[in-house]
Parts: C-alpha cells; sequence; structure tokens
C-alpha cells in the first residue's frame, strides 16, 4: 500500500495541472492540433496569451460537464455545429457580447444568444467523374436518388457527422417520410457499403469503382495541391465539382466554429482568441491552408477555391435546426440499413 | 485438501486484525479501481431515451452478429496460430527455433489500428499489390476482376488476430514449458504418436493458460474501435458510439456498455467452473529439461513456415511499410518532439504497469490467505474495466474525479477560503488511473495463476517458521513468482503503449503520447505523416516483448 501511496504521490508531482496564469487560454479542441497550431501560434504573436490545447474527437463534452465550476476550459473548438449544439443543450456555454464578432460573423452562422459562433464554412458536395457523367446530369442532392445511378454513387458511412447533417438538412426541407424515402433510394444506388473518408470516395471515382461521391469542399483544395502524394492530385483532377441545388435553396453548408465555456477562468482572453479567429489574417489562413470558406464577409476564398468553385448559393437553413435533427437522421441511417 | 489446510494455516496462526488489515485493504483498492465501471452503470441509468426499441427494430441483429462473428473469427484464429506455434517452438528442435521463441511476440507490439492502416494502404485498389496485378494481368478498371475487399468483416478478423494471437502464444507456451516430462513420457509409452500426446496430454494441461488468453483476445476484440470504424464494420461498439455521438445519448451507450460486458463476463465464468475443480501445482520435474522432437526434412519446412507466417504478417510487413514512409519524413524528427512524446509513453505506461502489479499483488495474496467467496468477488470485480470500451471507460474515471476535485474544492473553499481547483482531473493522475482500471484484468489473471502454482505446504513451513503473511509474501512468494510479475507487468506496460481513446480524452492541455501524436493523423487518413511515430511505439514496445520471452523462458532451459 506505501508503495502504490507513493508512486502516486509521485505520478502526481509529474502531472502538475496548467498553471492559472493570466495571459493563457484554454482550448477543449474537436479539431486535431496540427490543423489549428499555426493559427494559434499566430495568436500567440499578435496576444502574448499563451494557448494550451487538448484534443480529443469524443469526450470532451462530459469532461466540461463533471469538471464543473472548476473546469479549466475557456473555449470549446469545434469542426462541426452539431458539439456545439450539444454543448449548448447541456449549458455547457455562456453567452458573449462582441460587436466585433457580430461584424465579422454574418448572422446565420453565429447563435442569437452570442453562445457559438462559426468561424468557417464549407460545402457538402458531389463529386462527379469527369469521364462517366455529363454535364448536367446532376444537379441536387434530390437526384442522387435517381435509379439511373443505380451502382454509381460512392459515400462514407451515413453515421459520420457530416452526412448526418446532410440528411438532417434534408429532413427540414421535405419531412421525415419522404427524407427516409430519399435515403433508402441513395442506399439502393451505392456502388460499395459506405466507408472510408471523403477523400477515399474521390479516390473510388477516380479508379472508376463508383462515378459520383459525396464530400466536403475542401477536400478538394487538400487533394489538388497535394504535392507529396501527386496521385491525390490526379483524383482531384478527375472529378467536377457539383455544388447541388443552385436553382432552388442551395448547397448544404456546416461550419467550424467556437464558443466560450460557463465556467471559462480566462473569459477575456477567451473572447480574444474567437475574435482573432474571425480577423482577416485568421480567416485568410483558414483559407489558405485548409481550403474553408472564410465566414468573414469580405475575405476573399483563396484562388484556387475561386478558381474551381467560382460562387454558389448556400442553404440557408438554419444550422442549430440541422445538429437539432442529427438524432433523428442517425436513426434513419439504422431504419434504412444504409450502412449495412 | 488444499482448502482445508489453508484454513488451518488462518484459523491458527493469523489474528482478527491481521484480517481485517488484508480483508479492508483489498476491498477497498477493489472499490477505488471498480469506481469507474459503476459510474458507467449508474450513467446507464439515465438514458436520454430508451434506445432498444429502435435497436430492435433496426441494427440490434446486424451489431449482434457481426460482434458475434468477430469474435468467435478472432478468437479461433488466435488460438490456433497461438497454441501451434507456441508447441512448436517449445516442443520441437528445427532451425531458427531459438529465435522464433522471441519473435512470434513482436506482433503484440504493433496496435492494431497502425496495422488496420498498413494492410488497407497496401492491399486497397491503388496500394501496390493490386496496381501491379493490374499492370501484370492488363486489367482495366476495378470491374475487370475479383479481389477480396480488405475493409470487411474478414479483413477485421485478419488484422485483429495477426496482433493479438501473442496473448495466447504467451501463455500457452509458459504452460508447456511448465509442463512434466513424465506425463508425456507416459503417454507415449502407452502408444500414443506425438501429435495425440500433444492433443491428449499436453493441451487439456495447457486450457487455463489457453482459456486466460482466449478471454483476453475477446475482450480486446470487443473493445476495439478503430480498426472496426476504419473497416466500417457494424459491431457493437459501433453502436455504443453512435448512441453516444449522434444521438447523444450517453446513457443509452452506457446500457450497451454495460450489457456487453456481462456477457464478457458470463462467458469468462461459465468457462472458470467448467474447470472448477481441476488443480495443478508445480511438478517436481520442472527444473529437468524438457524432452522436445528434432524435426528434419519437410516437417522442419513445415514448423518454420508456420512459424514464419504471423511473425511476416503482423510485424515484418507492417513495420517495413511503415519505414518506407518514414523514411520519406525524417524531417519530423527535427519539427517534432518525439523525445518528449515517447517519454510520456513511456513515463505512463511504466507507471501504470508498476500500480497494476502492486495492486494484482494485494488481491491475489489476500485471496490466497483468507480463501473467503468475498475476496475472490472483489479480485473479479476489480478487473471488470478490461471488458469495457476504453472510450466509454473514460467517462467513467471523468465522473469520480472531477467529483472529488469538486468536493475537496468545495471543502477546502467554505473552510479556509482557498480554491484547490482540479487537484486530479485533466492530469497524468487520470490517465495512469484509467489504464491501472483497464489492464488489471492482465496483471491479476498472471499474478494470480503463479501464485497458485506455489503449494500450500510452502506456506505453512514458511508461517510455522515465524514470518507472518507480509514477510512469507515479500520473502517466500515473490522470489518463486518474480518471472510471473515481470511478464504480467510488461503485458500490461506494451497494452498502456499502444491504448488510444482513454488517453486522448483524459489527458491534461498541450500532452502528447506516441499514440496521440499517431491518431491525430491517423484518423485523416493520412499515415505516411504519422510512420515515425508509429514505428517509435513498436520500436519502444518491441524491448519489453523481447525481455518478456526471455523470463519465460529463463524459468527452464531446454535440452
Amino acid at each position: 500500500m506505501k508503495k502504490i501511496l507513493s508512486a502516486v504521490a509521485l505520478s502526481a508531482l509529474f502531472a502538475a495541472p496548467v498553471a492559472q496564469a493570466a495571459d493563457e487560454v484554454n482550448i477543449y479542441s474537436f479539431r486535431q492540433a496540427f490543423l489549428i497550431k499555426p493559427l494559434l501560434e499566430a495568436f500567440t504573436e499578435e496576444t502574448g496569451i499563451k494557448a494550451n490545447v487538448v484534443f480529443s474527437k469524443k469526450g470532451l463534452l462530459e469532461r466540461i460537464e463533471h469538471e464543473g465550476k472548476n473546469s479549466p476550459a475557456d473555449v470549446l473548438l469545434t469542426s462541426d455545429i452539431g458539439p456545439l449544439y450539444d454543448a449548448v443543450e447541456k449549458g455547457l456555454l455562456q453567452p458573449i457580447e462582441s460587436d466585433l464578432l457580430n461584424d465579422n460573423i454574418p448572422a446565420k452562422y453565429r447563435s442569437t444568444d452570442g453562445q457559438w459562433y462559426g468561424l468557417t464554412s464549407r460545402s457538402r458536395i458531389i463529386y462527379a467523374s469527369k469521364d462517366r457523367v455529363k454535364e448536367g446530369e446532376i444537379t441536387s442532392y434530390e437526384d442522387l436518388a435517381d435509379p439511373k445511378w443505380k451502382g454509381r454513387i460512392c459515400t462514407r458511412s451515413g453515421k459520420h457527422t457530416y452526412n448526418l447533417s446532410l440528411i438532417g438538412s434534408m429532413v427540414a426541407e421535405h419531412g421525415e417520410a419522404e427524407a427516409q424515402q430519399w435515403l433508402a433510394a441513395v442506399k439502393d444506388n451505392l456502388a460499395r457499403r459506405p466507408q472510408g473518408n471523403d477523400r477515399a470516395q474521390v479516390k473510388a471515382v477516380k479508379q472508376g469503382e463508383c462515378d459520383l461521391a459525396l464530400g466536403n469542399s475542401y477536400y478538394f483544395g487538400k487533394m489538388i495541391t497535394n504535392d507529396k502524394k501527386p496521385e491525390q492530385i490526379e483524383w482531384a483532377q478527375s472529378v467536377n465539382l457539383i455544388f447541388p441545388n443552385q436553382d432552388n435553396r442551395g448547397a448544404h453548408m456546416n461550419i467550424s466554429g467556437a464558443g466560450v465555456t460557463k465556467y471559462a477562468p480566462h473569459k477575456d482572453a477567451a473572447i480574444k482568441l474567437i475574435e482573432f479567429l474571425s480577423s482577416e489574417k485568421a480567416q485568410q489562413m483558414y483559407a489558405e491552408v485548409n481550403f474553408e470558406f472564410p465566414v468573414r464577409e469580405g475575405t476573399p476564398r483563396s484562388e484556387l477555391i475561386n478558381k474551381y468553385m467560382g460562387e454558389f448559393k448556400e442553404d440557408g437553413i438554419n444550422l442549430q435546426r440541422v445538429a437539432e435533427l442529427r438524432s433523428t437522421a442517425a436513426k434513419m441511417v439504422d431504419k434504412v440499413g444504409f450502412d449495412n | 485438501m488444499n482448502a482445508r489446510l489453508n484454513a488451518e494455516i488462518n484459523t491458527n496462526i493469523s489474528n482478527p486484525t491481521g484480517l481485517w488489515r488484508w480483508f479492508g485493504s483489498t476491498w477497498l483498492v477493489a472499490l477505488l479501481v471498480a469506481l469507474p465501471v459503476l459510474s458507467v452503470f449508474y450513467l446507464a441509468l439515465f438514458p436520454k431515451e430508451n434506445i432498444w426499441s429502435h435497436l430492435a427494430e433496426t441494427v440490434l441483429p446486424v451489431y449482434v452478429i457481426t460482434t458475434l462473428e468477430l469474435m468467435i473469427g478472432v478468437g479461433a484464429l488466435a488460438v490456433a496460430t497461438g497454441v501451434v506455434t507456441a508447441w512448436l517452438v517449445t516442443m520441437c528442435r528445427f532451425p531458427g527455433k531459438k529465435y522464433f521463441e522471441w519473435a512470434l511476440m513482436l506482433p503484440f507490439a504493433v496496435p492494431a489500428y497502425v496495422i488496420a492502416y498498413v494492410y488497407t494502404d497496401l492491399l486497397e485498389y491503388a496500394g501496390p499489390v493490386q496496381t501491379a496485378l493490374r499492370e501484370f494481368f492488363g486489367w482495366q478498371t476495378a470491374r475487370d476482376y475479383w479481389f477480396p475487399e480488405i475493409r470487411s468483416l474478414a479483413g477485421a478478423i485478419l488484422m485483429l488476430a495477426f496482433v493479438l494471437y501473442p496473448y495466447v502464444y504467451l501463455l500457452v507456451r509458459a504452460s508447456f514449458l511448465e509442463q512434466s516430462n513424465s506425463l508425456r513420457d507416459a503417454s507415449r509409452l502407452l502408444g500414443c504418436s506425438p501429435l495425440q500426446s500433444f492433443l491428449r496430454i499436453s493441451l487439456p494441461i495447457a486450457r487455463p493458460a489457453v482459456a486466460v488468453g482466449l478471454a483476453l483476445v475477446s475482450m480486446e476484440t470487443i473493445n476495439d474501435f478503430g480498426t472496426v470504424d476504419f473497416f466500417a464494420v457494424k459491431s457493437m461498439s459501433a453502436g455504443i458510439y453512435d448512441t453516444w455521438l449522434n444521438m447523444g445519448n450517453l446513457g443509452g451507450s452506457a446500457q450497451i456498455a454495460s450489457l456487453m460486458m456481462f456477457f464478457v463476463v458470463t462467458l469468462i465464468l461459465l468457462e472458470r467452473l467448467a474447470r472448477a475443480r481441476q488443480k495443478q501445482f508445480n511438478s517436481s520435474d520442472r527444473f529437468k529439461a524438457i524432452d522436445t522432437y528434432k524435426l528434419t526434412g519437410w516437417k522442419a519446412a513445415f514448423a518454420w513456415t508456420v512459424c514464419a507466417l504471423p511473425i511476416l504478417l503482423g510485424f515484418l510487413i507492417p513495420v517495413f511499410i511503415l519505414g518506407g514512409y518514414a523514411i520519406q519524413h525524417l524531417d519530423q524528427l527535427e519539427q517534432e518532439d518525439f523525445l518528449t512524446y515517447a517519454g510520456n509513453s513511456f513515463f505512463l505506461s511504466a507507471t501504470a504497469a508498476l500500480i497494476t502489479i502492486l495492486i494484482a499483488l494485494l488481491l491475489a495474496y489476500s485471496k490466497r490467505l483468507y480463501r473467503y467467496k468475498s475476496l475472490t468477488a472483489a479480485a473479479n470485480f476489480a478487473s471488470l474495466g478490461y471488458a469495457m470500451p476504453g472510450a466509454v471507460l473514460a467517462i467513467g474515471v471523468i465522473i469520480p474525479l472531477a467529483a472529488f476535485d469538486n468536493v475537496v474544492d468545495d471543502f477546502m473553499r467554505s473552510t479556509f477560503d482557498i480554491s484547490t481547483g482540479l487537484l486530479l482531473s485533466g492530469t497524468t493522475f487520470a490517465i495512469i488511473f484509467a489504464y491501472s482500471v483497464r489492464f488489471l484484468a492482465v496483471s491479476t489473471g498472471a499474478v494470480e495463476s503463479s501464485l497458485n502454482k506455489i503449494t500450500p505446504t510452502m506456506d505453512m513451513a514458511s508461517r510455522s517458521l515465524g514470518l507472518n503473511p507480509l514477510q512469507t509474501l515479500m520473502r517466500v512468494h515473490l522470489p518463486l513468482i518474480k518471472g510471473g510479475i515481470v511478464s504480467a507487468g510488461l503485458v500490461v506496460f506494451v497494452d498502456c503503449m499502444k491504448e488510444l481513446p482513454a488517453t486522448l480524452i483524459l489527458r491534461p492541455f498541450n500532452y502528447d503520447t506516441l499514440a496521440t501524436f499517431v491518431y491525430q493523423f491517423a484518423s485523416d487518413e493520412m499515415l505516411e505523416e504519422c510512420s515515425l511515430a508509429a514505428l517509435l511505439i513498436v520500436a519502444v514496445g518491441i524491448i519489453p516483448v523481447i525481455l518478456l520471452t526471455r523470463t519465460i523462458t529463463s524459468t527452464r532451459e531446454e535440452s
């Protein structure tokens, strides 16, 4: 027992928690550290505030919840509207007031009460084979259900949060029954069991396994500039980018975003960080490095994005509604056996 | 017989205070270790909505059948590989045997999620194998030929079996090494062929070892998420995460996890029940060299191939491919602080290994001292954490630690007006605690089985010579079970090196281990960027793996 105790004491010594100094900000992040590292370094350089990060794709909300008022987390950073919505539901975030944020971020990409702010946007688009799909042959998400695509569509798991958001937006648009019919019809058109990430779907199009793939828009930028893996440039070159539903509601959008936690010990620094991330400089970095769309009006998209994607119409649906429908969408995926 | 002897030792020599000291500390530690599992049970009481009607109507049959297929497939393959190779390197002599003895453990150092990424890169359509086939046969597209899909149930079974069979190999080999020559000699004299003798004598004696190995393999399999998720295999753990993360129903997913746990535990108990009446102590001739069969010609070639194959598939190919990528990313050595990551991995794993060994010793020894059913129950209870998915267990760790921190903080605030904040949450203590809870089953099993092999007459002799129970443990038992303890510690160490979900969720700010570094790239299917770190995990894991086989072999010289 003594040994156990001394071992515990020893480990506690090694494990001193981050000191609560004034000039730092603590981030619980659903986004990979390597993606946000350049931005945080720029933030520290500009403000002198040190940014500490814990990255995990799950469990962070539960951590904030149970750590309660002593939680060291200041900022919750997510790659999707889902966790932001869940955090609001659980009462883990606090509303903040910032004129700067309200100016920088359009109203549709932030919550009305200031609990969360979108930082970048991306569209879920259709990647269509240049060789096997004629221009104008597919123009909407609804078209994916057309039997002529039988055995020609690839996608990642229906349970992935990006697909759940898209399905949620279909439910919001058409109602549950019709959306379920649509999903079942899309399922019938799949070329293979849903698997892999978005990039893997485009690769499958290049390789002739399927003709249409669903994927987030920024993956195109990541592939077409991938000098380290030139084969990805070939994948990207084999497809046309189709922004669906341009004649009606517009292409489905999602955001990466942030919110300040309810008991943030460094609230001011937290607001400063989010403000920085919405600034011209940070928005440009997001656009250039990760090929996401800046939410800030007036910040140009990366040249590359403009070259391949141009202007397009965005779905104006309330993101909170989409997030709310994720659970319905997840059950729908089970009901039609989408992933089986 | 044994129970009566023990009862006599203790009624005659122990005093009630001693009893309560052992009894109390055992239960206290068992409860502490069981806290995260209890927290998950608690969560299961409050689902957001009833998940079962939805599951039963839709995907539950798929989850259940897939999980069973996965468990049976991995179990059968791991047992077959582990037992056959263990028997060959222990009972036979053939060229290369000395190397195979330790090399067969090497795949243990490779994390399952890493091997899954490697083989996908290798065997998918764009991979070198299919590309070469296409060039050779002149095929144009995927529609021109058939090739097995690596991202499938069969693929997941192979990946998991490749890296999990060493559990069986390790335990069964130790058991073969301890078997007496005389039994085997007798069977041969009575006309058994070497194969018959293996099936009728060696294998039945090794059954407890096979069972323990199989239990470990099954629990690792049922809790795997990385591989099944990557291969889009719909096992129960997919259902757990879906219910939690997509349906926002942590309580519902805790119910699924708890149910799965009971299923595994029932299986283990049934097996134990089936051999409850068997009892073996070390044979008196175990220090004599084993008589081995000398293999020559095609038999030797066959044995060589059977032993080489698992090493090739589970270790050489993945390491070779990772090495190829790593060479292109050597610049990471300057950019990334691998020394710190490796140091963190090492510190966490070594501390957790030490702690699990100490706890396992306490549980197993007090069970030996006082054969109360409740002490056995305490030991079993404390081992439950192994049967729970890592991420769910991590939530179970967060709850009691945060509650403790907040209670202390409230008390200190109200009494002394000082805020102590979070003392344990978000520190490496939380990770080490999670590791200990998760892997205690591994060390308890090993320590207990080594202790059980020491005949109770040893205890009686020592106690009648005036040593108290603790002195007996330190001076008599520990030296005798040193090998078992070291190997249990090393297994836990390697397991901790590979552990991912709990480390991710519980870690402090700006804290990376090799595994978390690998994950942030691998989760985005960027294997090349993390190949160097993945190789480091394997490299750090190899050292204990080789030590492990040394300690086991050194228990008995062979002829």
